[in-house]
C-alpha cells in the first residue's frame, strides 16, 4: 500500500505542476474531487428520474457525524466516515419512504425543506440540548449522573445558583460558529480512491438489475411498474445510496478544512451541486464529475474575477441550460457534430436552404 | 389577563400585515405556476430587486443614479429590441440548424457588451444633467419598484424561460434555468450594493409616508400601538389582490390567461396570442414581487441582496399550503405562514421560526399535496 501512495504523490506533484498555469493548487484539487463525489450523488437520483435536492442536508449529516467521531471520540478517519455514511443512510429511509411518492417540483420543494431543517437543527442543536438538560435538572431527573457528567466533561457545564437558578452550558456543534480545530486527516489520495470506488460502483450498478430498473423508472414510471419493477423499493434504495455518497463527501470535506459550520450546507450548496450535474450533463457518470471539476476550478482560474464568482456561476448555469441542453459531456451531440463535419458541402447547402425556407 | 389579550391583538395585527406581504409575494409564484406549470425560483430575486429599487428611489442621494440608469436603459432598449427582432433573429434562421444556438449566443454577448459601452456615456451625460439630490415621493418610488419588478420579470421570461419552451425542454430544466437567473440577479445586486453603499446592506428611511393623507406617528388605542405603515401596507396589498382577481375573472386578457393555463395549444388554435399572455403574466408576477419587496423593506427597514432567500422558502410554503397554481390559495397560504411564524416567535424561540414552517411544508406535501384549496391532479403525487 505504501509504495502505491508514494507513487500517487509523485503523480500528483507532476499533475499540479501541469495544472499550475490554471491556478489549481492542492486545496483546489481536493475541493474539485469532493465536488465530483457530490456530483455523482445527485447523478444517481437524477438518473432514476428523481429531482431530489436533499444532498446538502445529507452532506451536513455526514460531515457533523464523522467530525464529531474523529474529534471527540478519537476514531480513525475511515471508520468515522463509514459511520457518517451509515447514519445518513438510516436517516434517508424514513425521509425517502414518504417523500419519494412526490414527483418533480413537489419532490424538489420537499427535499429543499429537508435540507433547511437539517441546517436549522445543526444551528440550534446546542440550545435545544441546553434547554432539555435545564428542564431535567429543574425536575431532578437523573440529577446525580448529570452533575457528575458535567464535572468530567468539558462539553457540559452546569451551575446552580443559591436562589435556585440553573445555568446550563452545552457545546457540541457550536451553533452558527460551527466546529473548530478539526484534525486535517483527509489527503488527496483518499479522495481519488473514493471517487474511483464510487465511479466503479456506478458503472457496475448500470449493468445490474437495479441499474436497469433505475433507467426504466426514469423513462416511464408507469410502464416500469407494469413490467414488475418495484418502483418504491428501487427509488428508496437509490435515495439511500445517494445520501450515503453525499455523506461521505461531507465527511471527507470536513476533514480537509479545520472548521465546519451550518452555513456551508445551505441552499447555495444545493444549487452548486445541481449546477455540476446540469453543466456536465447527466447522460453518463462522467458528466457530473467533469461538470463539478470545471465549475470548481473556474473561479480559481479566473482569479481576477474572484468577486464575480457567483455571477459567473449563475451565467454558466443559465447559459448551459439554454445553450448546452445536454451538458458538456454529450455523447449524442459529439456524434452529431462528427457526422455534421463529415457531411459534404452540398448537403450543408441544402440544409441552409431548408432552414431559410421554413 | 388584560395585557395578554392586548399583546395577542398586537401580534395578530403584525401577523396580518406581514401576511399581506407574503401573500402578495406568493401570488407571483402562483401566477407563473398556474399558467406555465413552472416554478420561477428567480421570483425571490425580483422581490429583492423591488426592495432595492424602492430603497434607492427613497434615498435623495441615490435617486438620480436610479433615474439616470433607468432612462439610459429605456433609451437603449428600444433600438436593441428592434435589432433583435428585425435583424438578429431572421439572420439566425438562415444559418445551419446546428450552429444557430452557438452563433446566437456569441452575437448576443457581443451586442450586450456594445450596449454597455454605449450606455456608459449616456448615463454619464444624464447624471450630469440631473440635480445631485432628488426627493421622490414615496408613492412614485413604489411605482418604480412595481415597474422595475415587472420589467425584470419579463426579461427573465425572454432569457430564461422562452428559449427552453421553444425546444420543449422538461419543466425541471426551466426550474434550473430560473435558479441560474436568480443567482445572476442576486450577484448583480451584490455588486450594485458594493458600488453604491460600499457594503452589502442598506436601510430604508423610517416613517415613509406612502399615502399622502395618512399621518406617520404611531396610533395608540388603549394598550395597542399601531404603526400606520402596517395598515397602509395591508390596504395596498389587499387592493392589488382584488385588482388581480378582477382582472383574471372579468377582463379579456384575464380570460385569455385562464384559457392558456387550461391548455396552451387549444388557446393558440383559438387565436389567442399565447406569447403576449406569457409576457403579461410575467409582468404581473414581477410587479407583485416588486411591490411586496418595497413593502417588506418599509416594514423591516434593512435590505441586503440576500433577503430573497428566506422569503423564497416562505413563498414556496405558502403556495404549497394553498395549493400550487391556485391564486386564492396563495393568498390564504401567505396569511397562514405569517400567523404560524408570529405564533412561534411569541411562544417559542425565533430561531425555530423557519424550521416550523419547513416542517409544516413537509407535512402538507405528504398529507395533502394538492394543498388546501387545490384540486387533485394525477401528476402531483
Amino acid at each position: 500500500m505504501g509504495f502505491l501512495i508514494d507513487g500517487f504523490n509523485q503523480l500528483q506533484t507532476w499533475l499540479l505542476i501541469l495544472l499550475s498555469p490554471l491556478n489549481i493548487t492542492e486545496p483546489v484539487l481536493q475541493f474539485m474531487l469532493v465536488s465530483a463525489i457530490l456530483g455523482l450523488s445527485i447523478y444517481l437520483t437524477l438518473y432514476t428520474g428523481m429531482f431530489s435536492l436533499a444532498n446538502g442536508g445529507f452532506m451536513a449529516i455526514g460531515a457533523y457525524v464523522s467530525v464529531l467521531l474523529t474529534q471527540q471520540a478519537g476514531w480513525s478517519l475511515s471508520l468515522s466516515i463509514l459511520t457518517g455514511m451509515i447514519v445518513a443512510g438510516i436517516i434517508a429511509v424514513p425521509i425517502g419512504l414518504p417523500v419519494l411518492r412526490l414527483r418533480d417540483i413537489y419532490l424538489a420543494i420537499a427535499t429543499i425543506g429537508f435540507g433547511e431543517v437539517v441546517r436549522i437543527m445543526a444551528l440550534n442543536f446546542d440550545d435545544l440540548v441546553e434547554s432539555f438538560i435545564k428542564w431535567m435538572v429543574q425536575k431532578e431527573i437523573l440529577f446525580d449522573s448529570l452533575i457528575s457528567r458535567a464535572e468530567t466533561s468539558d462539553m457540559l457545564d452546569i451551575t446552580i445558583r443559591d436562589n435556585g437558578n440553573v445555568r446550563v452550558n452545552f457545546e457540541l456543534l457550536g451553533g452558527a460558529r460551527g466546529i473548530k480545530g478539526i484534525p486535517v486527516m483527509a489527503e488527496t489520495w483518499m479522495l481519488v480512491l473514493f471517487l474511483i470506488i464510487v465511479i466503479y460502483f456506478i458503472i457496475r450498478l448500470h449493468r445490474s438489475r437495479l441499474g436497469r430498473a433505475m433507467a426504466a423508472i426514469r423513462q416511464d414510471e408507469q410502464a416500469a411498474s407494469n413490467m414488475g419493477i418495484d418502483v418504491v423499493y428501487v427509488k428508496n434504495v437509490v435515495f439511500v445510496l445517494s445520501a450515503m455518497i453525499a455523506a461521505a463527501a461531507g465527511g471527507l470535506s470536513g476533514h480537509l478544512t479545520r472548521i465546519i459550520d451550518p452555513s456551508n450546507y445551505g441552499f447555495d450548496l444545493v444549487v452548486d451541486i445541481l449546477a455540476y450535474a446540469v453543466l456536465g450533463g447527466t447522460q453518463t457518470w462522467a458528466g457530473p464529475v467533469i461538470g463539478a471539476m470545471v465549475l470548481r476550478a473556474l473561479p480559481e482560474t479566473l482569479r481576477g474575477f474572484s468577486e464575480l464568482r457567483g455571477l459567473i456561476n449563475g451565467l454558466i448555469l443559465l447559459g448551459a441550460i439554454v445553450y448546452l441542453p445536454s451538458g458538456l459531456v454529450d455523447i449524442k451531440g459529439f456524434r452529431g457534430l462528427v457526422a455534421y463535419f463529415r457531411n459534404n458541402r452540398t448537403q450543408r447547402k441544402e440544409m441552409v436552404k431548408d432552414n431559410a425556407n421554413t | 389577563m388584560d395585557l395578554l389579550t392586548s399583546t395577542t391583538v398586537q401580534q395578530i395585527i403584525n401577523a396580518v400585515s406581514v401576511g399581506a406581504i407574503y401573500a402578495l409575494f406568493a401570488l407571483g409564484y402562483a401566477l407563473v405556476f398556474s399558467i406555465l406549470g413552472v416554478l420561477n425560483l428567480a421570483h425571490s430575486a425580483i422581490f429583492m430587486w423591488g426592495a432595492f429599487i424602492g430603497m434607492l428611489a427613497l434615498d435623495p442621494e441615490k435617486a438620480p443614479i436610479l433615474i439616470a440608469f433607468s432612462i439610459a436603459a429605456l433609451l437603449l432598449s428600444i433600438p436593441s429590441i428592434l435589432l433583435e427582432k428585425r435583424i438578429v433573429q431572421p439572420q439566425l434562421l438562415r444559418l445551419p440548424h446546428q450552429s444557430q444556438r452557438f452563433v446566437g449566443l456569441i452575437v448576443r454577448v457581443v451586442a450586450l457588451y456594445l450596449l454597455w459601452q454605449i450606455g456608459r456615456p449616456i448615463y454619464g451625460i444624464l447624471i450630469g444633467i440631473l440635480p445631485e439630490t432628488m426627493i421622490i415621493p414615496a408613492i412614485i418610488a413604489f411605482v418604480f419598484s412595481v415597474l422595475g419588478g415587472g420589467i425584470l420579470s419579463v426579461i427573465l421570461e425572454f432569457t430564461a424561460f422562452r428559449p427552453l419552451r421553444a425546444r420543449n425542454a422538461a419543466r425541471l430544466a426551466q426550474l434550473v434555468s430560473s435558479i441560474g437567473a436568480a443567482l445572476v440577479l442576486v450577484n448583480v445586486a451584490q455588486i450594485a450594493f458594493d458600488w453604491l453603499y460600499n457594503r452589502t446592506e442598506g436601510y430604508y428611511p423610517r416613517d415613509v409616508q406612502l399615502l399622502p393623507f395618512i399621518p406617520t406617528e404611531t396610533w395608540i388605542i388603549g394598550d395597542l400601538r399601531i404603526t400606520p405603515i402596517r395598515v397602509v401596507i395591508l390596504v395596498i396589498a389587499l387592493g392589488l389582490m382584488v385588482a388581480l382577481q378582477y382582472m383574471v375573472t372579468k377582463t379579456q386578457i384575464g380570460q385569455q390567461m385562464r384559457a392558456v393555463a387550461f391548455n396552451q395549444r387549444i388557446s393558440s388554435l383559438l387565436g389567442i396570442d399565447v406569447s403576449r399572455v406569457y409576457i403579461v403574466t410575467f409582468f404581473l408576477a414581477g410587479a407583485f414581487g416588486g411591490a411586496a419587496g418595497m413593502l417588506f423593506g418599509m416594514v423591516f427597514l434593512n435590505v441586503t441582496p440576500f433577503i430573497g432567500e428566506s422569503i423564497a422558502l416562505v413563498g414556496l410554503t405558502a403556495i404549497v399550503l394553498g395549493g400550487l397554481g391556485s391564486i386564492n390559495g396563495a393568498v390564504l397560504g401567505g396569511f397562514i405562514v405569517a400567523f404560524i411564524q408570529t405564533a412561534s416567535v411569541t411562544f417559542g424561540g425565533s430561531s425555530y421560526r423557519n424550521a416550523i414552517v419547513f416542517i409544516l411544508l413537509f407535512l402538507v406535501l405528504l398529507l395533502r399535496p394538492q394543498g388546501i384549496l387545490g384540486q387533485a391532479e394525477e401528476n402531483r403525487a
